[in-house]
């Protein structure tokens, strides 16, 4: 807003001019450079600074008074002015730059801690291995394009058994032990599987369906290192025009892939499971077994058995699918090294806090 | 199943001499073929001299506690062999089998010579148990006469090169429940020749062994009698027949029960014999009768149910049809005179009995599973061969054939729908081929070749029961073939959506936790209703409103869940009990809350797709299962360390995390004091979102602490996250880029004034230019006054659209106080 057009209200104020004096301007250096000189360390040369250099410091206040000078003098005493600012800027340079150097030898080493020094002040959480390990699996297929679908752990025996083709008095029905709910005849029990979520989820979605359902499941095994009555299974379901059996193959072995590295692929044995025709048990590949690479039982799988299409209203000639499911205590007791099954469900925190926060 | 492979040989010509397979390919067959595998015992080994010997001189040692003989055996060396044993069912002049000194029996036994009774023994006379050949321990082996000559190697003669398979059989191949189906099973792995027992031709022989009359059709399709009488009660089974019994794990019993058992394990028709003498008049297959008792075999008088089948005579129910026989007409020492029975039985029927009564039989077993109903003539036709071979006993004339059971449906389907579903095509004619193998009566329509217009006609066999629809069949296709050979391919999927709000925000608040310190376990879901009582609960508090299971584990644990409280209490006593003292868990599971009057479950069809009503009453029969999340803390949140000291656990801990789960899925609670057991009533926060109560965090009632044994000031949350409102996309704030003025004010107020009531009053007093109000200190005293709390606050004022002046500020602060004092009769305290 100055300029040499534009002169100040009150150009001719005697104090503010005398600052542009030599002698003003020369005694500001010294202090400054006094002061920059006194400062034992950079956080003193820093609370100095604003002193000299600042808004309100002499020089920049006779900088403002230059205005004030006839035209003739303003030339003179803006170099004068110029190099006395110079001169402050560089001793403060070279201080700070001393300082620094100071502080980098001395001050920086005297401060030094133990780093080693634990810092467990509020103990760090976990994630249980059954959870990250159900949102991992639901990762790779989420990743595939598959969906994520859930239903209730007190389930309907239809849903459970009847629409999975297990017809009543079947001694497939006895194959699994379940617990049912009170009073007899109630209808309900918990879910022996995640198969049920498939029912629901040929009735509650439109076809094509490509969903994966990890949960909580059910048998009446007491606990013991190999068994526990609650545990968790992930099922599979992909219904479809078209689908084959070498499309299952296909997608087992990528799951595979996924959990256990490129090395690792699937196997199938022809077994039975009511919902399921043909069906089969999965083998996997598992390249870190212990004594060494070799086949481990996995799961279950096969092509939906038209009966459970069917129950479902699904139109047979025009939609075919498969399904699987693996338990996820038995994936992480080979996958983990997890010699006792007992250590997944007690709550051990020194189990749980091995595996920290992983995803 | 156990199955000696020997036996399989009978019926199966596999390759001999350097082809045969080794029982480790014959294993591998089983598995590829669907038949699970649950071990391979090879029978021995024995090393050393294991001879054939006879007995020649018997000489009874007395004056010892057990019957002890010395016996000389001539073992083919020059002189006899002087022997101890402690057997006495054989006599002199029989063959036994002779361990010499030197032999290595099962179990690394070795023999040497001993002087035992006073008398030098020079080997062992072994029993089948001690050769590995079964549990029978009762005597010594005796060799028919003929078998070898002394100083023959026993080991052939034994079959201890044989091996047991043992295997698991799936509920849908009743049929491998026997050497007829598991031989049938290896001819077709191994393409060798195969001789099925099962189709043994049936001399027709005229009129009835036994008037039958069946009642009930659809109980009994088939029952079928043939009578042997002559036989000799004080005859043994013959040795072969013994060995193959034990090695199929069943025991001997007499010559007539040990047949029946033979014929079931070779064909897989469950038999039973009666004593003929027993029975009175015509056999009757019924439905019991509502209060009629029937004593079995295993000696259990058991009140029979009107949907059991039973055989009775005129006495009444002499049976319990397929499950087990009757005490009053069993073959006992004296019989001489059998009625052998082999019947069809309905398998749901019999599944019902079994489980009833909780009799586990073999012959249940495969009646669940299915029994070929064209067997029971042959097996009554094998059985009698059997017992007036080695009885001695006369086959009467006469069958009995009651019953039409109903033949197979045919299967119609496309030639090539093996291939459709495999995902490869076949070799041309693999179809028909192993439709054919396993017995099907194959019909080929339209031209082979033709696209899509060839179909075949399959009848399945008579014990192929579970081949019922295509898809059955094209099982069959596929595993015969190899599921190795089905190659591996990527299905078409659509892209997806990734998971939905609900899902991605479990996994926020599990990591949240997780992140703030807390430990992940997996709660119970069964509960003690004594909980309910250390909980404090009402009677009427819903909580005690459970699912009860009619099979716990545990009997006292048989409720389902209502909160996950018990369960995360339980596993932090456990880890306290472990040493651990500072303790923080956390869970997420859903529990089970039913409903008041919940409707009953409705009963739905297979056949087709439940209409919406009935999938609307499917679902609206089952109780709520919301989602919750729960902690629960002990001990010490900040730990003792070279930091300074620690501090313990409080209610705000526990609160907090509430406000943490409420952070990561997007809500902020309102927060009001609560009496809620099990907390305490003056350390309970409820957490509500637009006023609804979503769950409690606090301090544990000290009388709950020491009911369930936790440590002192035990903390916990617990929330309903399904009741949390989902948000999908929040609003982005808009931020000012201009400076804050910061004021603080002390008030003082009533101590039973909360902070976040009085909080909201200053935001609501100071208006829109009010960005933050922090409280910074709580302060109680005498200076302020008893019953009285000053409550400083620093308030961060801010405008979006310029720079805030301090006056406007202050107008806006003093708005604030002036609210606090007129609501909450706030004094300000002047600084």
């Amino acid at each position: 807003m100055s300029g040499p057009n534009n002169p100040p209200k009150d150009p001719s104020h005697p104090k503010q001019v005398a600052m542009l004096a030599p002698e003003a301007l020369a005694q500001a250096v010294e202090d400054a450079e006094r002061a920059f000189a006194e400062a034992g360390d950079l956080e003193e040369l820093a609370a100095v600074k604003p002193a000299h250099l600042g808004d309100r410091s002499p020089l920049l206040i006779a900088r403002r008074e230059i205005g004030a000078l006839p035209p003739h003098a303003r030339a003179e005493a803006g170099k004068r002015l110029n190099a006395s600012r110079t001169a402050v800027q560089a001793a403060f340079d070279q201080r700070r730059a001393a300082l620094q150097v100071q502080r980098d030898s001395t001050t920086l080493r005297e401060e030094a801690v133990d780093v080693t020094l634990p810092w467990d002040r509020v103990p760090a959480g976990a994630r249980h291995p059954i959870t990250t390990l159900c949102e991992r699996i639901a990762d790779v297929f989420l990743a595939m394009g598959y969906e994520v679908a859930e239903g209730p752990e007190l389930e309907a025996e239809w849903f459970n058994f009847d629409a999975l083709n297990f017809p009543q008095d079947h001694p497939a029905r006895t194959m699994q032990d379940t617990f049912y709910a009170a009073p007899e005849g109630s209808g309900m029990v918990l879910r022996t599987h995640t198969s049920p979520v498939q029912v629901r989820a040929l009735l509650e979605r439109e076809l094509p369906v490509y969903v994966v359902c990890p949960g909580r499941t059910f048998r009446s095994d007491a606990l013991d290192a190999t068994h526990t009555p609650v545990f968790h299974q992930v099922e599979g379901l992909a219904v479809d025009h078209g689908i084959t059996m070498a499309h299952l193959k296909g997608t087992l072995d990528a799951l595979a892939r996924a959990m256990f590295g490129e090395t690792s692929r699937t196997r199938l044995r022809p077994s039975f499971f009511p919902f399921t025709e043909p069906s089969a048990e999965v083998d996997v590949w598992f390249p870190e077994r212990k004594g060494g690479p070799g086949w481990v039982e996995w799961g279950g799988c096969g092509m939906v058995n038209p009966n459970v299409l069917r129950a479902c209203g699904v139109d047979t000639s025009a939609y075919s699918g498969f399904a699987f499911g693996m338990g996820i205590e038995r994936t992480l007791q080979f996958r983990n090294g997890i010699a006792d099954m007992r250590d997944m469900v007690e709550g051990d925190v020194r189990f749980t806090c091995a595996f920290g926060t992983e995803a | 199943m156990r199955v000696p492979v020997s036996w399989l040989r009978d019926h199966v010509a596999l390759p001999e001499g350097s082809e045969a397979p080794t029982t480790a390919q014959i294993a591998d067959a089983f598995v590829r073929a669907g038949l699970e595998v649950e071990a391979v015992h090879q029978l021995g080994p024995v090393s050393g001299p294991l001879v054939v010997g006879r007995v020649l001189e018997i000489e009874e040692l007395t004056g010892f506690a057990k019957p002890i003989r010395y016996c000389r055996v001539d073992d083919g060396e020059p002189a006899p062999r002087g022997v101890i044993c402690g057997a006495t069912n054989f006599r002199a002049g029989d063959l036994v089998v002779l361990a010499r000194p030197g032999t290595v029996l099962p179990d690394d036994v070795a023999i040497a010579a001993r002087t035992a009774y006073g008398r030098t023994s020079e080997g062992m006379i072994c029993s089948a148990a001690e050769l590995g050949l079964g549990e029978d321990h009762t005597g010594i082996i005796v060799l028919p006469a003929d078998a070898a000559v002394p100083g023959d190697s026993a080991v052939p003669v034994l079959g201890l090169d044989d091996s047991v398979i043992e295997l698991a059989i799936t509920p849908d191949r009743g049929y491998c429940l026997s050497v007829r189906g598991l031989a049938r099973e290896l001819a077709i792995a191994f393409d060798a020749p195969y001789g099925d027992p099962g189709l043994r031709e049936v001399l027709s022989t005229g009129g009835l062994s036994w008037p039958v009359r069946i009642e009930d059709e659809q109980g009994c399709r088939r029952f079928v009698t043939r009578q042997v009488s002559g036989v000799d009660p004080t005859l043994r089974s013959p040795w072969w027949m013994r060995r193959r019994l034990g090695l199929a794990g069943m025991r001997s019993i007499s010559l007539a029960v040990d047949v029946t058992n033979y014929v079931m394990l070779e064909l897989g028709q469950p038999m039973h014999a009666f004593d003929a003498a027993k029975l009175d008049g015509e056999l009757l297959v019924r439905r019991a009768i509502e209060g009629e008792k029937l004593t079995t075999l295993d000696g259990v008088c058991r009140e029979l149910d009107p949907d059991d089948m039973v055989i009775c005579d005129a006495s009444g129910p002499v049976s319990l049809a397929a499950v087990m026989g009757g005490e009053s007409t069993e073959v006992g020492a004296a019989t001489t005179s059998l009625l052998l029975e082999a019947a069809n039985w309905d398998p749901a029927s019999v599944a019902r009995s079994a489980r009833r009564h909780k009799v586990p039989s073999e012959a249940a077993r495969r009646f669940e599973r299915g029994v070929d109903p064209a067997l029971p003539p042959v097996a009554v036709e094998f059985a009698a061969t059997l017992l007036s071979r080695y009885g001695g006993g006369r086959i009467a004339p006469g069958r009995t054939d009651a019953g039409t059971p109903p033949g197979p449906v045919p299967v119609v389907m496309p030639i090539e729908l093996p291939d459709r579903v495999a995902g490869r095509a076949y070799e041309r004619g693999a179809t028909v081929r192993r439709l054919s193998q396993i017995g099907c009566t194959v019909q080929v329509h339209g031209a082979e070749g033709t696209e899509g217009a060839t179909t075949v006609t399959v009848v399945p066999p008579s014990w192929r029961p579970d081949l019922v629809q295509p898809a059955d069949l094209v099982e069959e296709v596929l595993r015969l073939e190899g599921y190795d050979t089905i190659p591996a391919e990527f299905p078409p999927v659509p892209p997806g959506r990734g998971l939905t709000a609900a899902q991605r925000r479990r996994r926020a608040v599990s990591r949240t936790l997780a992140g703030a310190g807390y430990v992940e376990v997996l709660p119970s879901p069964f509960v003690s209703a004594t909980t309910w009582d250390a909980f404090g609960l009402p009677d009427d508090d819903p909580r005690r409103h459970t699912v009860t299971l009619l099979n716990p584990l545990e009997s006292d644990r048989d409720q389902l869940a209502t909160t996950l409280l018990p369960g995360l209490l339980e596993a932090l006593v456990r880890n306290v009990a472990r040493g651990q003292r500072d303790v923080a868990l956390y869970g997420m599971a859903p529990v089970v809350q039913p409903h008041v009057g919940a409707p009953a479950m409705p009963d739905v069809g297979v056949l087709g797709r439940p209409n919406p009503a009935e999938f609307a009453a499917l679902i609206g029969a089952l109780p709520g299962q919301p989602l919750h999340v729960g902690a629960v803390l002990a001990g010490q949140w900040e730990r003792l360390g070279w930091w300074g000291t620690g501090r313990a656990v409080t209610w705000a801990d526990a609160v907090q995390a509430a406000r943490a789960v409420g952070h990561a899925a997007g809500v902020e609670f309102g927060v009001c004091a609560a009496q809620t057991p099990p907390w305490h009533p003056g350390r309970c926060a409820q957490l509500q979102v637009e006023g609804r109560p979503v769950g409690h965090a606090g301090e544990l009632h000290p009388a709950v602490v020491t009911a369930l044994g936790l440590p002192p000031r035990t903390c916990a949350m617990e929330l309903d996250l399904d009741a949390l409102p989902l948000t999908d996309r929040r609003p982005a704030p808009v931020i000012s880029p201009y400076p804050p003025v910061l004021q603080d004010i002390a008030v003082v107020v009533d101590a039973a004034v909360p902070v976040a009531e009085l909080t909201a009053t200053l935001r609501r007093g100071a208006g829109e230019l009010l960005e933050d109000v922090r409280l910074f200190d709580v302060y109680t005293g005498e200076q302020i006054g008893v019953g009285k709390k000053s409550l400083a606050f620093a308030l961060r004022f801010r405008a979006l659209d310029r720079t805030l002046t301090v006056a406007e500020a202050t107008a806006a602060r003093d708005a604030a106080v002036a609210a606090a004092i007129q609501t909450h009769g706030a004094a300000l305290r002047s600084s």
